[in-house]
């Protein structure tokens, strides 16, 4: 099935098996390396980008269910004063150790942000619950979104 | 390669099924991951694909003579988000899964995967819901406990797609909604209790409870509810016991990964007990 999507703001034409997974159409077809796998199965969050500006799984969304619409990976999103303002924060607070899941962290925090500003610590865990992370501690994370929220005070 | 529909519209997806065995998929959060087959694999599909996220027929919620439609394919964050839809209904939906993946997971999805855990049941047995499905050649509504027929199964034809899911248009006076997983975020439902209640005077006017994950269907008993009817709370509180025990040979728990059937049915007892004794 031929494909037309939005990928980090650049029209792209793909002719691809429709059922292939996106996480594999963006690293293998588009070299994007910042979109990892995983568990494979919804429930690390490593994969996540963002699909008309809402974090999604890539892992689980066949191909065909982005004809249309505008997929954002780290590699276009880190052009961005947001994604700035979360990078300062997550240097800051230690929030990266191996850094395997930090894209899909990043991306969840943009999504969550995007939708609640100002979100208490509740929300911000919450918010990030669909990301796992095996070495950093989530602590540190939770403080380098509080950090990021603060350096990109009017951004979101 | 496995051959894929993308249709412009409903009747064109209706249409296409009529002609084709088809698999259908929505969000895809069951699908992909059920027939998922690895790193950097297509997922195993036989049938072709008929994809039908992004039909705008089947992505509406809108309010119509007492009654709530949502859109089979509307997604369980839009759920959340809406205003005419029952708190109690969207504190449910906010308990699963992930942001990430309630931004893809539909309310339709949900009902035809007929998981015992699936958990928008519980509300969708204890308020009556009804399911419409539509095939080329019409349209029927179906209650959703005629719905859902056993494990993974449901009444859908191979030519139908369940297109609206209706629920009253209705708050209850008392809601209450326990969730046991393993933890908070991102785990099957072990056990789930729905309770719902309309009370005026101290009496019980109207009362539902819905359990999830402890049978092959959610539980539900309308001739245990209909005895609790104008009694008063006080009344309720002293046969609470009796009334959960009424309830045993309903619940027919198993034993998996998740949990063991003895734990499932004590705590989905006790539940009911105390979903009654704090009304
Ligand atoms: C990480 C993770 C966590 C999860 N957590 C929960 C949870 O906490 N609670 C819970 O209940 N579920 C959970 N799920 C399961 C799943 O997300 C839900 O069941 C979801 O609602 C399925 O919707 P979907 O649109 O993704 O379904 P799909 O995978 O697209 O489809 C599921 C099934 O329904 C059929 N189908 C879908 N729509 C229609 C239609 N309109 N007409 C006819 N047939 C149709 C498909 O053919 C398929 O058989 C989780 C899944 C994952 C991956």
């Amino acid at each position: 099935m031929v494909i037309e999507f939005y990928l980090n703001n650049e029209k792209k034409k793909i002719d691809i098996d429709a059922s292939a997974r996106l996480l594999d159409v963006l690293r293998e077809n588009f070299g994007l390396t910042s979109v990892k796998e995983g568990c494979g199965e919804g429930e690390c969050g490593a994969c996540v980008v963002l699909v008309n500006g809402r974090a999604m799984n890539t892992c689980m969304i066949p191909v065909a269910s982005i004809m249309g619409k505008s997929i954002v990976t780290m590699e276009g999103y880190k052009h961005t004063d947001r994604y700035k303002a979360i990078e300062t924060g997550f240097m800051e607070a230690g929030s990266v150790q191996c850094g395997f899941c930090t894209p899909g962290f990043v991306m969840a925090t943009e999504s969550l942000l995007n939708q609640n500003p100002n979100p208490t610590d509740d929300e911000i865990k919450e918010g990030l619950s669909g990301n796992l992370c095996r070495c950093t501690g989530y602590n540190m994370i939770i403080q380098g979104v509080r950090l990021a929220i603060e350096k990109g005070a009017g951004l979101w | 390669m496995v051959e894929a529909f993308r249709p412009q519209n409903l009747i064109e997806a209706l249409y296409i099924l009529s002609e084709n065995e088809c698999t259908i998929i929505a969000g895809g959060t069951d699908l992909m991951v059920q027939r998922a087959r690895g790193f950097a694999l297509k997922p195993d599909f036989v049938f072709p694909l008929l994809f039908i996220e992004h039909l705008s027929e089947l992505k509406q919620i809108y309010n119509n003579s007492n009654e709530i439609h949502i859109g089979a394919c509307v997604i369980l964050t839009d759920i959340m988000q809406n205003e005419i839809i029952p708190e109690i209904f969207k504190e449910m939906i906010g308990k699963m899964a992930s942001p990430p993946t309630r931004n893809m997971a539909t309310i339709g999805g949900n009902l035809c995967n007929a998981s015992p855990a699936g958990d928008t049941l519980p509300y969708l047995y204890a308020v009556n819901a009804k399911a419409i499905l539509q095939n080329a050649n019409g349209v029927r509504t179906v209650p959703i406990e005629e719905f859902i027929t056993g494990v993974k199964k449901t009444c859908l034809q191979k030519n139908e797609i369940l297109t609206d899911i209706i629920i009253p248009d209705k708050k209850f006076d008392v809601n209450i909604y326990k969730r046991l997983g393993q933890r908070k975020g991102m785990s099957l439902t072990k056990v789930s209790l729905l309770g719902l209640a309309d009370i005026s005077k101290n009496r019980i006017r109207d009362i539902r409870i819905a359990l999830g994950s402890i049978a092959p269907t959610i539980v539900r008993s309308s001739d245990i509810e209909r005895k609790m009817i104008n009694k008063s709370l006080d009344e309720i509180k002293q046969i609470s016991y009796e009334i959960s025990n009424q309830y045993d040979k309903l619940i027919k728990p198993i034993d998996d990964a998740r949990s063991t059937a003895k734990y499932r049915k004590k705590v989905s007892l006790n539940l009911i007990k105390h979903f009654l004794e704090n009304l």
